[in-house]
């Protein structure tokens, strides 16, 4: 693989662009791998590049049943951050920030991390108290986070109606500046690149149809629209369906998945600096390189695979979106989507060993995962090469609903992620 | 947005009336004190999360306030039945291959 380059950009400009390499390949299918990974998003691609990386397995295959990237990955909004909560949640989104800062060079890819400040609006007393609460918690622990007032947030932000008779009226915010946004696709596109070029398969519109397992219970391989393909090792990672695909072997698991949507507005001049969430009225919004909006919403409240979600859902954070921003009300949208996240009951993630041996669950990242990418990729290849969770993992096992040790994110991050 | 019908109401309305309440036919151990962690962790926490037909509680909660009990299709989001609390849990096939 040629490594990406000023260099190389310069002798492309030369020569009219003809010398691009394709990102990675497309092989069919060996009959056997050492480990198949279920699900090409940024986890999937990601602890294939790290398996091969880190622990020396090269001869995976990534099972992709649409085209990788295709799933949340390249739906979501793309909010990276790390001041959550609890020990565990810290532990594990802080490590993948960490990743995040180095990993367009450790790639060799550009994925655009922006570390442009995710600011978290406070509207009253209870957000006041949580937030601080959060600010506290994360410098104890050696995470960036802190505390503004009214008029501080507005510097940081301009576009912000901080009145005191505005509607959702502001008390202060919460301010990570190493948090920001990446480039959603660069991401899967960058793993596996270096997937491929460690020998690693992508094997794209291949759907898994089911887990073959052996007389002694542990997998053998999986059923899929391109035949059978044997390994004694496999890895889930397919977010909206993992209830589905882990039915196939008869684990169940706490997920419910519902759909959360998204939207982007026309293009506009840099006008939006930062990213801002607000929890307490539902919106969070930055705006793109490409100049859109992008703005997310909170999630429908039934289970759903449609990758569709109710319209009431989106006017509602547009109307809190008007609010905040009233500059913003004459912005036309352009385009909304859903996905389908996979929500536990502690809006916590499971990385786990499962009953079945040799199968291995990366699953519940629901609503907010995509910051967790390259810390949660990292991690589950170190399970699945191992067999055990690394340290930084060790409180995300499926255990935790049995002995009732929960990371309840859900009550201390309120709703959105 | 979805309409759902109450069957205490006898009427579809806006899904802004209703609350989702969860899957459905999910009974509580009647010897809960007793049942061992990895039993209540099933009841508890577990969900069967099918892509396809769905068995779902609802609450007409800007309505009548009752708690009733759907049959749904989580691919196409239609609703192929609702019915009161306490009846049987429809067969479900009854809903195959009836162009969900
Ligand atoms: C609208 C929206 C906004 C979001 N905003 C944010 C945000 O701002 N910040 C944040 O951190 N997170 C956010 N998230 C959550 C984030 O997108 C996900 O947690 C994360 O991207 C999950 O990555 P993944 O690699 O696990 O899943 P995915 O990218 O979904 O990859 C799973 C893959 O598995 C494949 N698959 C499924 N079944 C099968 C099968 N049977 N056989 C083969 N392949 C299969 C799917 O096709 C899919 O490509 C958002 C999500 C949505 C929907």
């Amino acid at each position: 693989m040629r490594k990406y380059s000023v260099f190389a950009l310069a002798r492309e400009a030369m020569r009219h662009h003809s010398g691009w390499e394709k990102h990675w390949t497309s092989p069919e299918p060996k009959s056997e791998y050492d480990v198949i990974i279920i699900g090409g998003g940024g986890h999937g691609m990601g602890a294939a590049y790290y398996l091969a990386k880190e622990h020396g397995i090269t001869n995976i295959a990534v099972i992709e049943k649409g085209w990788i990237g295709g799933g949340n990955t390249g739906r979501n909004t793309t909010i990276v951050r790390s001041n959550y909560l609890y020990d565990e949640s810290m532990d594990i989104y802080e490590h993948s920030l960490k990743l995040w800062e180095g990993l367009a060079l450790d790639l060799n890819y550009n994925v655009m991390y922006s570390p442009r400040g995710v600011m978290m609006l406070s509207h009253n007393e209870h957000d006041r108290q949580t937030f601080k609460r959060h600010v506290h918690a994360n410098r104890l622990y050696g995470i960036d986070n802190e505390w503004l007032t009214p008029e501080a947030a507005k510097e940081y932000c301009p576009p912000l109606d901080i009145a005191a008779t505005a509607r959702y009226p502001i008390n202060g915010a919460a301010l990570q500046r190493r948090a920001g946004t990446a480039r959603h696709d660069a991401v899967v596109w960058g793993y596996g690149r270096a997937a491929s070029d460690r020998g690693i398969h992508i094997i794209q519109n291949c759907e898994v149809k089911g887990i073959r397992r052996g007389p002694d219970g542990a997998v053998s391989g999986v059923e899929t629209s391109k035949g059978f393909i044997g390994a004694k090792k496999i890895g889930v990672s397919a977010s909206g369906h993992n209830s589905v695909v882990m039915a196939m072997a008869d684990v169940s698991l706490p997920l419910e998945s519902q759909p959360l949507q998204a939207l982007v507005s026309e293009p506009l001049k840099p006008i939006f600096p930062c990213v801002v969430m607000s929890n307490t009225v539902h919106a969070y919004i930055s705006q793109s390189d490409k100049g859109e909006l992008v703005i997310g919403a909170g999630t429908d409240q039934y289970n759903s695979y449609s990758q569709t979600g109710g319209l009431q859902i989106v006017t509602h954070t547009l109307d809190a979106i008007c609010e905040l921003f009233p500059i913003f009300r004459r912005v036309k949208m352009m385009r909304q989507w859903g996905g389908i996240t996979d929500n536990t009951p502690d809006r916590s993630p499971i990385q786990s060993i499962t009953p079945v041996p040799g199968l291995f669950v990366n699953c519940g990242w629901g609503t907010g995962g995509f910051k967790a990418t390259p810390g949660s990729a990292h991690l589950f290849a170190h399970l699945i090469a191992k067999g055990e969770p690394h340290k930084l993992a060790a409180g995300l096992t499926l255990d935790r609903y049995r002995t009732g040790r929960l990371i309840d994110e859900a009550a201390a991050a309120a709703v959105a992620h | 947005m979805l309409l759902i019908h109450c069957p205490y109401c006898g009427e579809a309305r806006s899904e802004l009336e209703f609350a989702g309440a969860g899957e459905a036919h999910i009974a509580r151990p009647e010897n809960i004190t007793e049942v061992s962690d990895e039993d209540f962790a099933q009841y508890f926490f577990m969900r069967t999360n099918p892509k396809g037909i769905h068995y779902e509680r609802w609450r007409h909660i800007h309505g009548c306030g009752r708690f009733f009990n759907a049959v749904r299709d989580t691919v196409s989001d239609r609703f192929l039945k609702t019915y009161k609390t306490g009846e049987p849990k429809p067969d479900r096939a009854e809903f195959e291959g009836e162009g969900r």
